[in-house]
């Protein structure tokens, strides 16, 4: 299942966040989303998910999500959106609940996406008692269960610090070689993008608009930090954005 | 080198951090009431204006003895129960509703506005002449006393249910019921039981005053009947067993608040 975003544009009354933008997803791939802030990344991710609706424009599901697919579009939120009430492995069965999938069914998926981000330890454990890098391993742990056709992740690796940030890049790059998955990733970090993107797409600031689509070819496993060409793509990824991000943050808030 | 003179920093942190006391709680109340009984042994308090505490324990133990102590707390747990559960499980469904829908939200918040600062006790006749002189109007006054916090507590606690929470639950394709079910109430759950404290320490005061038409038996008509023929022991007797009886639920919801709430940070 690929998504195409076509033609979207969007603005708040008379205030325009986004203009005409349109992209292709395509399946296997993950594609990142940088730009300056208030360039409407994250809300271009929620367009793509249905939890919100542009002024114009549409986005198109092309063809059916594969087999067995629970809910085809599922988010990785920056601030994790754990259930606090809940253990890490009620807080995956919740998604699977309304589903009816319940009991050794439901055991079943949890042991595996749990196993799979190397959480099996702590399936008893409460949000609390975890770190933030455990607590977004529990996300995506979530968010796999439902065996999502576009995983759609905004900023998840903003909210942890510079350390913990590096080992959750590496477990993404593992659980992507084992089975790749389809991702629209926002971030602002460029370094995550070159890390973990195929295509690294380039916002301009508001009103947001499409600069460049920056290919990366480098396998996803290969990539090492020190890599020359993945410094030459961040050098690049930076020049386009720093002007940006200079207007934008001169930029009066009036939102 | 000269010698530099070495001073250790002058420490200003610390303190903003309440932390429990256990004993102190109990030795306030111990403190005052030694003082009163020293107090109107020696004469310096007056017969007339306290009983001495040692008199109030010895009524007491003669409601306790007699039998009386059940014959009147059993009505007056049963009202209170009765009155309350009614009060606040309609409090909490109204609230939610408030909490979930726009319409039901503009036209129930004025309606619970004008009729939280009405005094209950002031409706008593009205509650006689619609639900009866017997239970069904002390059942209806501690009703209506504890719905009003109760749903001012509860759209208020539901207000504050982390929004990104629910926004997870609908992209995860969770039915509206799910989320109300499984999000929005437990997430509420905090505010709607610090909201439960005031509405039971309500419900406690509107006993007294539902008692005060047709009731032979019941704390409240007991306090009543002492006050009006000014006999202090008993009067204090029964307001200590009031006291109690508020110290006994609010440690009840403290309880249920470790039990549930223990996910909290």
């Amino acid at each position: 299942m690929d998504i195409r975003l076509d033609g979207i544009s969007h603005s708040y009354d008379d205030f325009e966040v986004m203009r005409d933008i349109s992209l292709d997803i395509p399946k296997g791939q993950i594609l990142c989303i940088v730009g300056p802030s208030g360039c409407g990344k994250s809300t271009l991710l929620r367009f793509i998910g249905g939890l919100e609706r542009p002024t114009s424009g549409r986005v198109l599901q092309m063809g059916e999500p594969p087999e067995g697919c629970l809910n085809p579009l599922t988010y990785v939120f920056q601030d994790f959106a754990l259930l606090p009430w809940r253990t890490v492995s009620g807080n995956i069965s919740l998604v699977l609940e309304d589903h009816g999938i319940k009991g050794a069914a439901a055991q079943e998926i949890i042991d595996d996406v749990l196993a799979r981000t190397k959480l099996t330890d702590f399936a008893k454990a409460l949000p609390k008692q975890l770190s933030g890098g455990m607590k977004q391993r529990v996300a995506i742990a979530r968010a796999l269960a439902v065996k999502p056709a576009v995983m759609l992740m905004d900023e998840p690796l903003s909210a942890l610090d510079a350390q913990t940030r590096e080992l959750l890049m590496d477990d993404l790059v593992d659980l992507w070689t084992r089975q790749p998955f389809t991702a629209v990733y926002v971030t602002h970090n460029l370094a995550e993008a070159v890390r973990l993107g195929h295509k690294v797409v380039v916002l301009s600031r508001r009103p947001g608009r499409i600069r460049e689509v920056v290919n990366i070819d480098t396998p996803l496993a290969e990539r090492e930090t020190g890599d020359a060409d993945l410094e030459t793509a961040q050098k690049h990824l930076w020049l386009l954005m720093r002007d940006e991000a200079r207007a934008a943050d001169a930029e009066l808030i009036n939102v | 080198m000269s010698e530099v003179e070495a001073k250790s920093v002058v420490f200003r942190g610390g303190g903003f951090a309440p932390k429990p006391q256990r004993w102190v709680g109990v030795m306030v109340f111990v403190v005052l009431i030694a003082i009163a009984e020293m107090g109107t042994r020696a004469g310096w308090i007056s017969a007339l204006t306290l009983p001495k505490p040692s008199d109030v324990l010895e009524t007491m133990q003669g409601l306790y003895t007699s039998g009386l102590l059940f014959k009147h707390l059993g009505p007056s747990l049963s009202r209170l129960a009765v009155g309350a559960a009614i009060g606040v499980s309609i409090g909490i469904s109204v609230g939610v509703l408030i909490g979930l829908f726009s319409y039901i939200r503009s036209g129930m918040v004025p309606l619970i506005a004008a009729i939280f600062p009405i005094p209950k006790i002031a409706l008593l006749p009205l509650f006689v002449i619609w639900f009866g002189i017997g239970e069904g109007s002390k059942y209806a006054l501690i009703a209506f006393g504890t719905f009003t916090p109760t749903v001012v507590a509860t759209y208020g606690a539901v207000d504050n249910v982390d929004r990104t929470l629910i926004r997870m639950g609908q992209s995860f394709g969770l039915s509206w019921w799910s989320i109300v079910r499984k999000i929005v109430l437990p997430g509420a759950m905090p505010g709607i039981l610090s909201g439960l404290r005031i509405s039971l320490a309500i419900a406690i005061i509107l006993l007294v005053a539902a008692e005060m038409l047709g009731a032979e038996y019941g704390i409240g008509a007991y306090i009543l009947e002492a006050g009006s023929l000014y006999d202090l022991e008993r009067l204090f007797a029964g307001v200590v067993i009031l006291s109690l009886l508020g110290v006994i639920i609010s440690a009840a919801i403290g309880w249920i608040e470790r039990r549930l709430l223990g996910w909290r940070m």
